[in-house]
């Protein structure tokens, strides 16, 4: 980070700091919106918010760390969720995954090395009926097939040139 | 109470005027169908292009964002009501399709007759039969669901209008005891899948010391496979809102808490709206409607973890701390939330409460069966020809849930066994489907309720990985406190995942077993107890198929990618190539119109190439142990 961006971020920690009371039951809202803001828990976040909560930094990592919500990495531009629920399952996500991994070659949790994705799966977004699902930057696709998962991912890197 | 009625009838006028423009319409009504379900399969373009061709043709039209109707399997769902009509429902209507749609039956006012899925009512309407009558609806009983598609969720109003916040007036006539004597009457069971009496949990807090006391509603819907919850706080969240009201007035609590999952932001926003609306109104804050009963509820977002959908780890969540549970008792009906006494219901037992305080206990009873009272919501899903959001009365049998609501197995393959209660429960075969559908059948089959997730398998799908798929959730999902479950659960899966490659050995059954056992046993919460619920069942029921992986390396339903290979009749193949460019990997060769080949060592048993390979050939077949199996030539035309 140079110093504008340092001085922004604490600016927007401030921001939400100013919402919640310094309870320890404010963390996970905390840590939500952080990440809402940054696309991850950054060090020097969880460093802020153990000073504003009077707690240590590695008791906000323990916490952080437990729920699978939370990134400490910048996530890509564009985030790949594949379903993971029991209906995607039987209807094949596991497929989808393979594909995406091979178009992409990188494996769940990681982002290619362009910083253009992050494929990730993800707990049963609840759209079981139309199965297998995936979510690309927080738009729900149904039915999704092989064809489908790779001409979304084309048209997505276009967008991306394009810009 | 009367200050409290003359509040609400200014209300109730005022949604009787809203609610007047959509059921004695001047101009058309739209409804679309755009729950998160809805969405992905395109309804708001649809929605675009309607209002796009309508302001185009300055044609005035009332568009309502609806929740899910239920047979999602047919969204995209739009209804239109002619002017003082009924709602038609047409389905699907894709995005494609719209402007087609838009001509026909909104500028023309005609009928589509191909996408008829019938009149929203009990009757015929000009020749369209009623949706009651469709095979997907007619065993339905739409208690909890009778808003859902029917009302703008954000719309105040239309909750109103439908009879919403009567039963909690109702309630604050009554008086705490009496609402909890009459919850106790209507036999009311916990929904989220133990299938607690739900007044009894009241009456320990009722009961318990504390000056502040907390009403939790768990919204935590972490079962994969499960979206009854979702449907109801994004088609309805006012039923569950008025149920906390009414929860929380009989068991004394002061603060009431959602608990709902991050990856439901459309829940979630919902509720936020309808929260707000509950405060700009009155119903909800210091002293509500002068009845000396002060109340607020906010909404805690889960980042996460399916364990928390344990309450004592629920509650850790909420105070700010790793979900991992303790040990009980004390209960949190005692000692919950920072020490005070807490309920915790599940969404859909809330919503329960405006129906059972508003028609009486006696209403209720008549639905369900003897011990398992009322409907339940499930979301029938997996390898079933419909899908979606029902809602029946317990006691219904199973064979009746997957075949005539959800119309058999898709594609007419042979049903195989029916998932209850996610990774919790158990997977019930064919041969039991007779079973009732209620708290203590599943329980004898070896499996539970659960909050309410079907899904069904058929002869495609591998009971083993199955067990597989479950446990590698558990073993994910397990918190890591005590060892029985952190541990267990990984040796479970490493035995299933040895069996599944091919590597097992007949003795690999037993200590699967007595692992099952001792995690079932010694586990500290329910996520431990029930994870080898999947095993098993499974082991119980379909033994053979895991005998089957481990003396004959075969799986019988040609999924476990390291005992299957799959390969290209030269007699049948005509070289058409599909196969080739669908295949992620590059492993088929061979030239046009020649019999192609497929690289084993490059092949990830995919299955794409089977899925391609047009009909009329089905020139790709599998292999795994001793069984081949072939795919059945379809002439072109015949299906």
């Amino acid at each position: 980070m140079n110093p504008m961006e340092e001085f922004l971020f604490s600016d927007r920690l401030r921001e939400v700091f100013n919402k919640y009371p310094p309870h320890r039951s404010s963390l996970i809202p905390i840590l939500q919106e952080v990440q809402d803001f940054l696309g991850y828990i950054s060090e020097q976040a969880v460093n802020q918010i153990a000073d504003y909560l009077g707690v240590s930094p590695s008791e906000i990592y323990g916490v952080a760390s437990f729920y699978t919500q939370f990134k400490f990495n910048p996530p890509g531009k564009h985030i790949i969720q594949v379903c993971q629920g029991t209906a995607c399952h039987v209807r094949g996500s596991k497929m989808l995954v393979d594909v995406i991994k091979e178009e992409l070659g990188i494996e769940p949790g990681q982002t290619t090395p362009d910083g253009e994705f992050t494929l990730e799966r993800v707990a049963c977004i609840g759209c079981c009926a139309l199965a297998p699902a995936v979510v690309i930057d927080g738009k729900v696709y149904a039915q999704v097939t092989p064809a489908k998962i790779r001409e979304l991912i084309t048209t997505k890197k276009e967008v991306s040139s394009e810009v | 109470m009367s200050v409290a009625s003359d509040t609400m009838n200014i209300l109730y006028e005022r949604a009787e005027q809203e609610w007047q423009k959509i059921e004695n319409n001047e101009v058309p009504v739209v409804y679309i169908g755009s729950a998160t379900c809805g969405r992905a399969a395109g309804a708001l373009e649809v929605e675009d292009v309607l209002k796009r061709i309508l302001s185009a043709n300055g044609k005035g039209v009332i568009f309502l964002e609806v929740g899910c109707m239920g047979p999602c399997v047919f969204e995209p769902i739009v209804m239109v009501q002619e002017p003082k009509g009924i709602p038609i429902c047409y389905a699907p209507v894709k995005p494609e399709e719209a402007e087609q749609f838009a001509k026909k039956v909104l500028l023309e006012g005609g009928v589509w007759k191909e996408k008829l899925l019938g009149a929203f009512s009990t009757e015929s309407y000009k020749d369209i039969p009623p949706i009651t009558a469709h095979p997907m609806m007619s065993k339905q009983v739409r208690n909890i669901l009778r808003n859902c598609g029917l009302i703008d969720p954000e719309n105040f109003y239309h909750y109103l209008a439908r009879g919403g916040y009567r039963a909690f007036l109702k309630a604050l006539g009554m008086g705490s005891e009496a609402v909890l004597e009459e919850v106790k009457k209507s036999g009311l069971r916990g929904r989220g899948g133990a299938g607690f009496p739900t007044w009894r949990k009241w009456q320990f807090c009722r009961e318990a010391p504390g000056d502040v006391k907390y009403l939790i509603c768990n919204a935590d819907e972490g079962d994969p496979g499960a979206f009854m919850n979702r449907s109801v706080l994004e088609g309805d969240p006012h039923s569950v809102l008025e149920g906390m009201l009414i929860a929380g007035y009989a068991i004394g609590a002061r603060y009431g808490y959602v608990y709902c999952r991050a990856e439901y932001p459309l829940a979630i926003k919902r509720l936020e709206v309808a929260i707000k609306q509950m405060y700009d109104n009155g119903l909800l804050g210091e002293n509500i409607l002068s009845s000396g009963f002060s109340f607020d509820i906010s909404i805690k977002k889960g980042a996460g973890a399916f364990v928390c959908g344990e309450e004592t780890a629920l509650i850790g969540s909420i105070e700010g701390y790793r979900g991992m549970p303790r040990p009980r008792p004390p209960f949190p009906a005692i000692s919950g939330l920072w020490g005070k006494p807490t309920v915790i219901q599940n969404v859909e037992t809330l919503a329960n409460l405006p129906l059972i305080i508003g028609n009486g206990a006696d209403w209720y009873l008549q639905f369900g069966s003897e011990k398992s009272r009322g409907t339940k919501t499930f979301s029938l899903a997996g390898k079933v020809k419909r899908t979606g959001l029902i809602e029946v009365p317990l006691g219904i049998t199973l064979r009746e849930v997957i075949f005539d609501i959800g119309g058999g197995v898709l594609n007419d393959k042979q049903a195989k066994a029916v998932q209850t209660g996610g990774p919790s429960g158990g997977c019930i075969p064919l041969s039991m489907f007779d079973l009732p559908v209620d708290y203590e059948s599943l329980t004898s089959a070896g499996s539970i309720m659960g909050s309410g997730g079907m899904v069904l398998m058929d002869e495609d799908t591998c009971m083993v990985d199955v067990a597989k798929f479950f446990l590698t959730f558990t073993q994910a999902e397990s918190c890591g406190k005590c060892t029985p479950c952190r541990v267990g659960t990984m040796a479970m899966l490493a035995i299933l995942e040895k069996i599944c490659e091919g590597r097992g050995e007949m003795e690999d059954l037993r200590s699967l077993e007595t692992l099952a056992y001792t995690v079932k046993n010694g586990s500290l919460c329910g996520l431990g107890q029930t994870a080898p619920n999947p095993v098993l069942t499974t082991l119980k029921y379909f033994r053979e198929e895991y005998e089957e992986h481990i003396k004959n390396k075969e799986c019988r339903a040609f999924v476990c990618g390291q005992l299957i290979s799959y390969h290209i009749d030269p007699e049948r193949c005509v070289g058409c190539t599909m196969c080739a460019k669908n295949c992620p990997v590059n492993a088929i060769s061979g030239e046009r119109k020649h019999p192609h080949q497929i690289d084993q060592e490059k092949c990830i048993k995919c299955g794409q190439c089977l899925k391609v390979c047009p009909p009329v050939y089905s020139a790709v077949y599998r292999k795994s142990g001793s069984r081949v199996r072939y795919e059945p030539i379809k002439e072109k035309g015949k299906k």
